[in-house]
């Protein structure tokens, strides 16, 4: 597919990689010349210098032969306004902009179409998503939905000495006292693959796990992890990932305390958000304000600021100090290797949250049926997990799993039929119209459900 | 260093190289030539041998590739393809010196077209297609080809493009297509469709087929090995006019074609670089006609014989139609001018390129307008755009570094004892790839007599010409050599 890339930030540079990995033929368009440069050195794309918004520039980025146009700068209005540029050029191109400010998000949803806009990114709104669902269901590192919330992969670490640690996976319901999991992914040393019922699972793993939420709170317990239910938390940095949690954290009725340094957002912050929540005008990266703030009586401490430094040292610190629940922001995912195995509690990345969303909306264009409905990449993207519905030109319906032979590194994890959830077994089988779940750490993309088939 | 990546690389052009070399070896089969076809095997079987060590050693090798292993690859892959290139004109016994061998191959690959042979006419004829065809190889480059033949090593990686840079000629490289291999597939098919092209329309002009497709191939690269004596003296005017057109054609950045492909003529022609080449080309051939018209009595003839050698000397090919050497110093002067001009970047030319002189010029009026305004921002712009000022520096950088290497060059070869415009024109035509100088290597002189000392000082710049410099010079640098980066 044509793809026009506008925009040469972290997340125009996020969907760019995900995308020219999967072989579609890409126009970066930015006007800094240097990282233009840099960017035609990492990735096979074409590059074309000047703003995205001009119809000159979309003309020289081919814009009448392009399927999709990804606006991605800084600037919300000129997101927008290249949409609408690339979309006079091209009635039959699809749009999609990223758009950051709150104060626009209601407005535009009712103008897309006028502004020709297909779809519309929010980073910053998808990652206080995450941070919410994550909150909401202690003690695990990564949650991920699927068939309309029925299913759930989450993230767990295996402390050491628990139950998990040393057991075998086909000894795994034996040991959770005949509870039914799936383990889906293993993430060990940086690497990740799929188990096999010899593989052992030890101390420090981090697991992705498919079970009932009823089965899934049992096997939290059992690992030691707390569950307390949150009733105050800690926000430090106010930007607009901030502002999105606290809105979602007081509907639920959580107390919300946000830090932040600079005094005009602060004013700002006062202004839009509610009363209730209290607005501290101090350094969060300093112990003393934490300290006074009373880091050691939070039940959640959520990191935020813009610089991923300052995040790792709080949720540290934080950590020393015994908060149960930590959330931190890292904006450059190239340091996830580096600080994947500190006390931080859940990693989020909003860009890497919106890119895997462009790069499902990309998969569905390309393929409209059959397509996977939703995405997610899992243990630092080394792994994808993908919901796919059952319909007529699939293969296989009606077979026991056992007689199906699936490629290498592929796993069904779990089938959803007619609301019921069930995690496969080898007499299991799929109907028309069921959700299928499918994991897999295969280099090249599964576009549709028939490629999951050897 | 990744050295394993830089040996694959260089095992895929040794095999490449052999693949090419089965061209001669089938011509010499069907000439009945036997024992010649044998050498051209003999030398594929020790370049698959070598290429399959390569191929081994660089097993499990890991895709990262940076600009030092770019530059390193493509200056190795060069060299080797030299040294192997050069051995069946010694096996066959037609050029028995290995050092001279080595000269006639590389000016070959590098599409210089000098000759250290006086009788061109005696060599066999696969030995002639072999010397053509290396100028086709070396003109558009056999990494470029490799990169379009062969499937990526890992998806959506970019790094390929530090092998283009290195490999194809001007201050920058334009990548058209998102696809670097979609981009080096095009290049090659506009290459391949004007050499035919080019053939055909030889093949009108009554010109038996070997002959058409050893010009063509000679033109295309803008190399300029002939397979008569005289070079293109003695073809009808009909045959020169063609040369003339298609090494004109072959002298502008193959962009522009894609461009005119797509329709958007109007970029073509405010191309200022195109514009430049296509305006040097007039003026010089219209001064010449009027310089050279008493000479010939007829417009139309000394026009045709200033074009012809305007459009050989700037695209840096090196065919002549007349005795250039017999003409009033002042054409001469011109010709020595555009020698140093060559084509357009991304053409298979060679020289500095125009859009290098270009830029020059510009920096020259940037410097002086800073002199009287020290306060003032002056951009170097190129077709309306404004130019990395690291780019801009590098055209001055490249022009020292060019005249340090013509004069020490020269001064190697006046060891020599010839006459000062002999040394000076050859050291000029071999390190631009142009091939015929003045005087004693003009148009119907060669580089026989030179010693060997000289013949080496010659390879080496031909290489240095071919790859614009830095490559080659990087090749020396212990830096690169170091296994930490």
């Amino acid at each position: 597919m044509n793809i026009i890339v506008a925009g040469d930030g972290k997340v125009g540079q996020a969907i760019t990689r995900l995308l020219s990995q999967e072989g579609h033929d890409i126009v970066m368009v930015d006007t800094n010349r240097d990282v233009m440069e840099d960017n035609l050195q990492q990735y096979d794309v074409m590059t074309v210098v000047g703003n995205s918004a001009t119809m000159a520039t979309l003309q020289e980025a081919n814009v009448e032969q392009s399927d999709l146009f990804i606006a991605a700068t800084s600037a919300d209005e000129i997101n927008i306004l290249s949409c609408l540029t690339a979309r006079k050029l091209n009635p039959f191109i699809h749009t999609i902009a990223r758009v950051r400010n709150p104060e626009y998000t209601q407005q535009l949803y009712m103008m897309r179409g006028d502004l020709g806009l297909s779809s519309i990114i929010n980073p910053e709104r998808e990652g206080a998503q995450e941070i919410l669902r994550l909150l909401q269901l202690p003690g695990v590192l990564k949650r991920e939905t699927f068939a309309r919330g029925r299913v759930e992969i989450v993230e767990i670490r295996i402390p050491e000495k628990s139950i998990l640690d040393g057991v075998y996976i086909n000894n795994l319901t034996h040991a959770l006292k005949g509870r039914k999991v799936l383990v889906c992914v293993v993430s060990r040393n940086g690497k990740a693959f799929i188990p096999t019922s010899e593989t052992m699972l030890k101390a420090g793993d981090h697991i992705f796990v498919t079970a009932p939420v009823a089965v899934l709170s049992y096997v939290l317990k059992k690992l030691d992890v707390t569950q307390k239910k949150i009733r105050h938390a800690m926000i430090i940095g106010g930007g607009r990932v901030s502002y999105y949690l606290t809105h979602a954290l007081v509907d639920a009725g959580i107390h919300v305390k946000i830090i932040e340094k600079d005094l005009a957002r602060c004013e700002h912050l006062a202004e839009i958000l509610p009363d209730e929540v209290a607005i501290i005008h101090a350094d969060g990266s300093s112990q003393d304000v934490l300290d006074s703030e009373g880091i050691a009586e939070t039940d959640a401490l959520v990191t935020l600021t813009g610089v991923d430094e300052q995040n790792v040292i709080a949720s540290m610190y934080g950590n020393a100090q015994g908060v149960a629940h930590i959330v931190t922001k890292i904006n450059r995912t190239e340091m996830t290797g580096m600080i994947e195995n500190l006390p931080i509690g859940s990693m989020v990345s909003p860009k890497e949250l919106c890119s895997a969303n462009v790069v499902q909306y990309v998969r569905a264009m390309q393929n409209q049926a059959g397509a996977a409905i939703t995405l997610h990449r899992i243990a630092n993207g080394r792994a994808e997990t993908l919901e796919f519905v059952i319909n007529e030109c699939s293969r296989h319906i009606g077979e026991p799993l056992k007689k199906i032979r699936l490629k290498k590194n592929i796993l069904i994890s779990c089938i959803t039929h007619r609301g019921k959830t069930t995690i496969p077994d080898g007499n299991s089988s799929f109907e028309l119209g069921d959700t299928v779940i499918v994991v897999t750490n295969r280099e090249e993309p599964i576009l549709q459900f028939n490629d999951i088939f050897a | 260093m990744n050295v394993k990546y830089v040996c694959r690389i260089t095992a895929y052009t040794v095999f490449m190289t052999a693949l090419f070399m089965l061209a001669p070896a089938g011509i010499a089969f069907y000439d009945g030539e036997t024992r010649n076809a044998l050498v051209y095997l003999f030398v594929v079987g020790i370049m698959s041998v070598l290429g399959s060590v390569l191929f081994l050693v660089s097993r499990n090798f890991k895709p990262i590739l940076y600009a030092q292993e770019g530059i390193a690859a493509t200056s190795i892959s060069w060299i080797v393809m030299s040294v192997f290139g050069a051995l069946p004109f010694v096996l066959t016994g037609e050029i028995p010196r290995y050092i001279d061998a080595l000269f006639e191959i590389v000016s070959g690959f590098s599409t210089t077209g000098a000759s250290i042979l006086s009788d061109v006419e005696a060599l066999s004829r696969c030995n002639l297609f072999w010397r053509s065809f290396s100028h086709w190889m070396g003109g558009m480059g056999v990494l470029v080809f490799m990169l379009a033949v062969l499937p990526q090593t890992k998806k959506g990686e970019g790094s390929g493009i530090f092998l283009m840079k290195a490999e194809s000629t001007g201050p920058s490289v334009s990548k058209f297509t998102p696809h670097l291999r979609q981009t080096a597939k095009i290049l090659y098919i506009l290459y391949i469709a004007f050499t035919i092209a080019c053939a055909v329309f030889l093949l009108l002009g009554e010109l038996p087929l070997f002959d058409s497709l050893c010009l063509a191939l000679g033109t295309a690269g803008t190399g300029g090995f002939g397979i008569l004596n005289d070079s293109a003296g003695s073809y009808s005017p009909y045959i020169q006019g063609v040369l003339a057109v298609f090494m004109m054609l072959f002298g502008i950045n193959f962009s522009m074609y894609y461009l005119i492909l797509l329709g958007q003529l109007k970029a073509v022609f405010k191309n200022e670089e195109l514009r430049t080449y296509l305006g040097i080309i007039l003026a010089s051939v219209v001064l010449i006609t009027v310089n050279i018209y008493s000479m010939y009595g007829s417009v139309r003839e000394s026009m045709h014989h200033a074009f012809f050698q305007v459009s050989s000397i700037i695209t840096t090919t090196g065919f002549s139609s007349v005795d250039f050497e017999q003409w009033p110093a002042f054409s001469k002067g011109i010709l020595f001018i555009l020698m140093f001009i060559g084509g357009c970047a991304g053409s298979t030319g060679g020289g500095m390129k125009v859009s290098r002189v270009l830029m020059l010029g510009k920096n020259i009026v940037r410097t002086i307008s800073q002199t009287l305004h020290p306060r003032r921002m002056h951009l170097v712009k190129m077709d309306g755009h404004s130019v990395k000022e690291s780019v801009a520096n590098s055209v001055d950088a490249y022009l020292a570094v060019y005249c340090v290497i013509i004069l020490f060059s020269f001064a190697i070869v006046s060891l020599d004892d010839y006459s000062l415009g002999t040394n000076f024109s050859a050291v000029v035509a071999c390190f631009n790839n142009i091939g015929p100088g003045f005087e004693l290597v003009g148009a119907t002189g060669n580089y026989g007599h030179y010693s060997d000392l000289s013949k080496f000082v010659f390879i080496i710049d031909m290489l240095l010409g071919r790859l614009e410099i830095f490559p080659l010079l990087a090749l020396f640098s212990p830096d690169l050599w170091s296994r930490k980066r």
